[in-house]
């Protein structure tokens, strides 16, 4: 265990290393401009780095200050209000699961149609890799503007499904396709032999489905998953910048960079990383749980 | 040892052929232009027959068991097998067949991947709780259900295998190279123990072999076959009685038929090549 940690502990150290080492130049002209302006001279040097640690609105804020930031709008607060991270964070983890679970469904539908269909793999498969090469950042105000629009006007629904499913919307459109692509590969995993085996069985494409392909792919799925699940919140994120929305970590981050709040653009990116390894981690619990059903060798 | 003299027993010549072949050809097309894989094989195996067919890669033995099977397709001549074509042979479950791999399903225990044929053809619970634990104590697997493939040897794998290839009761029993990945000791055993399996169900087997005593050791009928274009260079009828210790390979009678086959693989085989 200490063994492992030990070299955690190393690089961890020498992030915040030098994340407080650059904040010092980072930070220096706006601090001498203070010391200028309150005719502050021969400030020593200690009290100098000091200063450029603890500003109010610092280019790059430190450790410390970000992680008091994390604290003061999370625990220190109630859930229940927007000034809560807690509640920016479950407005976009909702709409991330939300559009993960759409985008795994397709990309695994997807899937199955390109493995069993040739005239589908022809077909979709340059699409779905054309998909991807449409920067998000251009997609989203548009997926954003025109689904809104279309959720709230034709189809009547109030503006907060309707941006939240705006939202889920970009989400699966960015994971959807690592799914796809595991799967394709996943479903096309089985060997010959196997293939054979069944074919000796007089086994319909139903039954060779389920009992050889889908298990099979278990493995892959779960793979590009977690790839999905990170690729799905930066969807969400991005998703949330162009709304106008006044909630979600997107918005945070959009709000802090408004006002040059930089300490709350980086505990919003925090959270979003923490955000994403939960995920990720959660996806790899599922994971042990179906290995575990499966009998798979201990690792 | 028992008596030498005694003729095989099992060959019944009034019922009509499991496998009939004649004037079989079957030619692929590869990149490098077509490569005949079987030219002009007759071949006729009885009911209850243990047939070895035994040459060098590439003589075409695996793929007349794949044509058997229905996983290759002739392009030229006939094959019949209980009468049928292969492929409504197949349709009508006639053969199970063992792969040289175990191939069975890392996912499923050892029962689960006996079930495998079982769930297919739409046995109920019952009836495969029930063909599960006759057929793995043919191969002497009791005990192991619960386990996962990789929690078994090699050997113990290719016999939970030829479990499912048995478990659905089919008459014939296709079976290429099932042992040629495993020791020589381990080998000597499942030889023994599928002659045993193969005298107490009275099936019909095809076996696929690179080596000449395990296709002496085990057969009634040896299948001589050479490779480009792959054809049958001999027909050996064994004598060897029905009875087999593994010491009868020590016997003069076993070595005359072992040079026999020796004989024939030289006969066809260019080393020209």
């Amino acid at each position: 265990m200490s063994r492992s940690l030990l070299p955690v502990l190393v690089v961890l150290a020498a992030i915040v290393a030098i994340w407080y080492a650059a904040a010092i130049p980072v930070n220096a002209p706006w601090q001498e401009s203070i010391y200028q302006r309150a005719d502050e001279t021969d400030v020593p040097f200690s009290r100098f780095v000091l200063d450029t640690w603890n500003q109010d609105r610092p280019v790059l804020p430190t450790a410390h200050q970000v992680f008091r930031e994390l604290y003061n709008t999370t625990i220190a607060v109630s859930p229940t209000v927007p000034r809560s991270l807690v509640f920016h964070a479950w407005v976009t983890l909702s709409a991330t699961m939300a559009g993960f679970g759409m985008g795994t469904v397709l990309g695994i539908g997807l899937a199955v149609l390109i493995v069993h269909n040739h005239a589908m793999n022809r077909s979709l498969m340059p699409w779905i890799v054309a998909s991807q090469t449409i920067p998000i950042l251009a997609l989203a105000p548009l997926i954003v503007v025109i689904g809104f629009n279309l959720f709230t006007g034709q189809l009547g629904m109030p503006t907060e499904p309707a941006r939240f499913l705006s939202k889920a919307l970009i989400s699966a459109y960015l994971s959807f396709f690592p799914v796809t692509v595991g799967m394709v590969k996943g479903l096309r995993a089985p060997e010959r032999i196997q293939l054979d085996l069944m074919h000796t069985y007089h086994a319909s494409a139903t039954q060779t489905f389920f009992k050889l392909r889908w298990p099979s792919a278990l493995p892959y799925l779960f793979t590009s998953m977690k790839v999905g699940v990170a690729a799905s919140l930066v969807g969400t994120i991005v998703g949330e910048l162009p709304t106008g929305a006044v909630a979600g970590l997107g918005a945070r981050l959009l709000a802090g960079s408004y006002y040059g709040q930089t300490v709350q653009i980086w505990s919003a990116l925090f959270a979003a990383s923490i955000l994403a390894a939960l995920l990720v981690i959660a996806v790899g619990l599922v994971e042990r749980l179906v290995n575990k059903r499966l009998g798979a060798r201990a690792a | 040892m028992s008596d030498p003299t005694q003729a095989p027993s099992r060959i019944d010549t009034l019922q009509p052929a499991v496998v009939s072949a004649s004037g079989l050809t079957l030619t692929f097309e590869t990149n490098d232009g077509p490569v005949t894989a079987l030219s002009d094989v007759d071949l006729e195996i009885e009911k209850g027959e243990f047939v070895s067919f035994i040459g060098p890669s590439g003589c075409g033995k695996t793929t007349f068991l794949r044509t058997i099977a229905d996983l290759e397709q002739p392009s030229a001549g006939s094959i019949t097998v209980n009468g049928q074509t292969p492929e409504n042979a197949r349709k009508d479950r006639a053969y199970g067949y063992v792969f040289q791999a175990a191939a069975l399903y890392p996912w499923r225990t050892i029962e689960k991947n006996v079930a495998l044929p079982l769930e297919i053809m739409g046995y109920s619970r019952a009836e495969q709780q029930k063909r599960i634990r006759q057929t793995l104590e043919l191969v002497n697997l009791t005990g192991f259900e619960n386990k996962h493939p990789w929690q078994l040897s090699g050997g113990m794998q290719q016999r939970a295998s030829i479990a499912r290839a048995l478990s659905f009761d089919a008459d014939l029993l296709l079976m290429d190279e099932p042992f040629g990945a495993l020791d020589e000791i381990v080998r000597d055993h499942l030889n023994a123990e599928l002659l045993k399996l193969w005298s107490e169900t009275e099936k019909t087997i095809c076996f696929v072999t690179h080596s000449i005593p395990e296709a002496v050791y085990l057969s009634t009928k040896i299948v001589v076959m050479s490779p480009r274009p792959g054809r049958v260079t001999d027909v050996i009828i064994s004598d060897l009685p029905a009875e087999r210790p593994l010491d009868i390979r020590e016997t003069p009678e076993f070595l005359r038929l072992a040079a026999r086959v020796r004989d024939g693989l030289r006969a066809g085989h260019s080393y020209e090549e």
